[in-house]
Formats: structure tokens, sequence, C-alpha cells
């Protein structure tokens, strides 16, 4: 896997208020990353900082080749920016705002405008920008970040505004584009769309990096338990089945419905337990933690620990 | 290739927000107004008539140029910064030199074009009304409006100037009025406040000539008003124009350096900036 983003030892400083604070992490090639944290925890910083928007304070990063903070900007070509909030010269048309950026990219106009039916902007797109709606002002957004074959994806807040059936294409998109090789860094608030799709998730609080790892990753390490969510047949409202674990947190939601915390080990033994000869479980449910209740998790131990 | 592209976009926006219209308008007017007007008093009998609309249409080009370029230049970057499409624009294989410069040929074209259309109306106006017009009258017509356009290129790199240094759109505009204020109005005041009361006594030519090349538009008044001796005769300038020693190079130099500089310093500024 070769790196096509490095950050290292990154802080960013505005007076007094750290944005970042030593943040280090390197993306590859083909990889799905989803960048999460409050508004202020440094995404937007970070995705700047990339773009040499603004300099780092300290530290130093590297895209494609480039250090952005030196204004050096060649590998752009093949990077796309979708800008959270993204705006366009209302007095040009979508098609010509799109032949302008696909130009500034050396990228044949024809197929840049090929680019405006896949985000589903069609007939609108003779239309100037000025009338558009958030949506579709997003989907150009969209097009013009896919300009020629990027190797690398900085999208921020990528689906707000999107309907479902846009977002859904949005996913296959970057999918496809992370399989070709892409790296696709995407910030987002949108965790439950993440959770099956981004093959890693880095969270910030504050300006500090807190996690980083595969969503197993994480939840190895964050250590929350599954829950085995149990029906059970021919209990009493309040009534907890005899084989229930005493050392396990169990609870009953409505009406026959057990469920169990089971720590991470302690998964295989508990559904044994439960489903063993006897019992009258009619379903079973296992239901990991999500990426909300890992965000949350890492959120409060970083709170914890000064 | 960038800076092509972009001064490209610029016309073009231009064109769409009918910017170069009403400018090429609001131009033609003017001249066509002064034109016919101002040719009454003299009649049109023994007096050369391009040569009254050349120091005419010059008077007009000192207050109204600079005012239409300040006003196209002066949000080109801070207006696209709190618009936010400078944050796309600048994650392109873009230079930031290249987007200001690309923008200032974009403007720099807008503003000849509307020049050129609007005050050749006055020269086709003439030549149509049957008046003569020689080959000294056009030449010194030609630099006229060749050094409008000069004018237009100080002030435009003046705006970005301001533009690139301030935080918001509002501050950006209030400079730039007050720079218009102070070059094209209270500085000619101010200097010949300080001519009368000083008498001569210490104010040698040399620091006269230092303070006219200061403000970019008394070197085009002289450019235009003592530049050409057929014109200069109607200016009333015709004594000035014997003594001073700034020649039309010198004062061409002057007015590139006053574009010159504030682009540099624009673009060191919008380098330093970060958005």
């Amino acid at each position: 896997m070769t790196g096509t983003v490095r950050v290292s030892d990154v802080t960013k400083r505005y007076g007094r208020v750290e944005a970042v604070r030593d943040a280090s992490f390197s993306l590859g090639e083909g990889e799905l990353v989803a960048l999460i944290g409050h508004n202020g925890a440094g995404k937007t910083t970070l995705l700047k900082l990339m773009l040499g928007l603004i300099r780092p304070t300290s530290g130093a990063i590297e895209v494609l080749g480039d250090n952005p903070a030196a204004g050096e900007f060649a590998g752009r070509r093949q990077l796309g920016y979708l800008p959270e909030n993204v705006s366009f010269d209302p007095a040009l048309t979508g098609r010509e705002t799109q032949a302008f950026y696909a130009r500034l990219k050396r990228e044949p106009v024809a197929k840049a405008l090929g680019l405006l039916d896949t985000v589903g902007l069609g007939a609108a797109s003779r239309r100037r920008v000025s009338t558009y709606s958030k949506g579709m002002r997003q989907r150009l957004g969209l097009a013009q970040a896919l300009l020629g074959a990027p190797r690398v994806l900085l999208l921020d807040e990528p689906t707000t505004g999107l309907d479902p059936e846009l977002r859904q294409t949005f996913y296959d998109i970057i999918a496809r584009l992370a399989a070709g090789g892409a790296t696709v860094l995407l910030s987002s608030h949108a965790l439950t769309e993440l959770e099956e799709r981004a093959g890693r998730v880095i969270i910030m609080n504050r300006g500090i990096k807190v996690a980083d790892g595969s969503i197993d990753e994480l939840r190895r390490l964050a250590r929350l338990p599954t829950r085995i969510r149990l029906k059970v047949a021919g209990l009493a409202p309040s009534e907890m089945p005899d084989w229930a674990p005493q050392d396990a947190t169990c609870r009953r939601l409505n009406g026959h419905i057990v469920e169990i915390d089971a720590a991470p080990e302690r998964k295989i033994e508990l559904l044994h337990r439960a489903t063993a000869a006897g019992n009258a479980v009619e379903d079973v449910d296992v239901v990991p933690p999500t990426l909300d209740e890992l965000y949350a998790h890492f959120l409060r131990q970083s709170e914890r620990a000064p | 290739m960038n800076v092509l592209i972009i001064a490209a976009k610029e016309i073009h926006q231009a064109i769409r927000n009918r910017w170069v219209l009403a400018a090429t308008l609001l131009l033609a007017g003017l001249a066509l107004s002064l034109t016919f007007l101002g040719s009454a008093p003299t009649g049109n009998v023994g007096v050369r008539t391009l040569d009254v609309v050349v120091v005419s249409l010059s008077s007009l080009t000192i207050f109204l140029v600079p005012l239409i370029a300040l006003l196209i230049s002066h949000d080109a970057i801070v207006g696209e910064m709190e618009r936010g499409t400078m944050l796309l624009l600048l994650s392109y294989p873009v230079a930031r030199w290249q987007v200001l410069l690309g923008k200032f040929l974009g403007h720099l074209a807008v503003l000849a074009f509307a020049t050129c259309l609007g005050y050749g109306a006055a020269v086709g106006a003439l030549a149509a009304t049957g008046s003569q017009i020689d080959s000294d009258s056009f030449l010194a017509f030609a630099a006229m409006v060749g050094s409008s356009v000069l004018l237009g290129a100080a002030f435009v790199a003046i705006g970005y100037l301001v533009s690139a240094l301030v935080r918001d759109r509002g501050t950006a505009a209030g400079i730039c009025i007050g720079l218009w204020l102070l070059l094209v109005l209270i500085y000619d005041m101010a200097l010949l406040g300080v001519l009368a009361l000083d008498q001569g006594r210490s104010i040698s030519a040399a620091a006269l000539n230092a303070m006219l090349l200061a403000n970019p538009t008394d070197a085009y008044r002289l450019i235009n008003l003592t530049g050409f001796a057929n014109v200069s005769t109607f200016a009333g300038m015709a004594g000035l124009a014997q003594t001073t020693s700034l020649t039309i190079p010198v004062l061409l130099t002057a007015l590139l350096g006053w574009t010159l500089l504030p682009l540099g310093l624009a673009a060191l500024a919008f380098s330093r900036r970060e958005l």
C-alpha cells in the first residue's frame, strides 16, 4: 500500500485556539476513510491544510508528493475536493462551471460534461447556478470533484442535501473509485451511512486525533458490549429467565425481549447458554456496537484523559 | 495557460453580468454627449473638433475610469473568499499568482473593450457628421484611449491590493471609495493649495514633478493635456507643457509602475493569505 497523503505531527493554531494538535496519520491507495468529529473538531482545518489553503503552525504534510504549504500543486490535477457549503459563480450555468474546472485540470470538456449526468443534474445543467437548490449545488460540487481520475478525493460533508437515491449513487461512485486505487477521505456527521462503507475511521475531538482504525479495530479497542436480544416466550413482564447470567447486565425490553450486554469475548458463551435446550427462545438478534456508540465512547474517553 | 482560462472566465462573467454592456454604454453615452455639447461653444469653424474632444474626454476619464476599475476590482479576491468560490478554485492545480494575473487580464480586457468602443463611438460620430480629422488629432486621440486603459489598469491593480489585504467586502469598498476621492479629487486640490501658499519659495520643480508622478491620475492628465502640442493649446496647459520636464516616456513609466507595483504587492499579500 502506497501512501498518498501523509500528515506528520501537524499543529494548526489560530491565535490561542488550537484547531488541530499533533495530528499524524497517513492514507494509502484504495482506502475509504471517514473523518468524524463534532463541529469545530478540526476536520475542515485538516482538509484545508492538505490543500495548502492554510499553512500548519508546525509539522509537515505531503499530498501526492507535493508539500501544499509551500504552494506546490502539481499533484492537484489528480485531487478532487468538495468543500462544505460549496458555492459557484451564480452568473454561469452548471455546464459552463464544469467546463471551466475541466479546463483547469486539462480534462476533455465533453467527458467532464458527462459527469453532470452521472450526478443527475441533467437538464438543470443548462440553467444558471443562481437558480439551483442546495441539493443541485451539491450535485455540481460532486461532479467537479470527480473530474479526471482523482487519486485523492477530499470530501467535506458530501452527502448533506442529497436525496437518498443520489446518496446511494454517490457511495457507489466513490466505492468504485476506491476500488480503483483512489484514496477517499470524507468527513461526515452521517455516521450510520458510513458504518458499512468506510474501511477506516479517524475520530477527532477538539483538534486531537482520538481514534484511528477500522471499525472492527475500534470495537476491539473500545470493548463496548455487544447486545444480544432474545425473544422469549411465556415470561411475565418483569421476570428474568432463570438461565440469565448473573455477571452480565440483563434488561427487559418491550414485551418478550430480553437484552443482554455481552463483553466481546463472552458473546459466544452467552449465546450458547441462552439457546441451550429447553429455553423458550424464539428469535435472536446480535447487535454489535454501532459507529455512533463507538464515537461517543472515544469522545468520552478523550474528555476523561486530558 | 491557467492565466488565460481564468481571464476568459472573468470576461465571460462580466458579459453575463452586463458589466461590459453597462460600462460601454456609460462611456459611449458620455463621450457622445461631450462630443456634441462640448463643441457647441467653439463651433465647427477653424477649430479641430477632435482635439477639443480629447481635452474634455480625458477630464471625464480621470473621474470615471478609476471608478469603474475600482468597482470591478475591489471584490475580486475578498468577494470570492466571502462567497466561498475561492476555496474551490485554489484546490485546483493553479498558483495564486495565476489566479490574480488571470483576473487582471480579464478585467483589463473588459475595461479596454468598453473604453475603445465607448470613445471610438465619439470619433465615429464626428467622422459621420463630416468633421475633418487630421492625423495629429487622431494620434492624440489614440494616445488618450491607450493611456485611459493604462489608467484603468493602475486602478484595477490598486483595487486588487485592497481586496487582498482586507477581511471583508464592505471594508474593501469603503477603502476604494476613499482612495478614489483622495487620488481623483483631494490630491490635486491639496497640491494646488500647497503651491499657492508656497509661492514657489521652497518647492522646487523636481519636487513638484515627483508629486505629480506620485498620483496616477496626474500622470494621466499630463500625458493627455501636455503631451500633444495641438491639444495642449486647447487645454490651457501650453505654458506648463513647455516648462515641464516630464516627458511622455517618464509619465508612461509612472503609470506602468502604478500598475505593476500594486499588482505585485497584491500577489504577495494574496499568497500569504489563509482561507
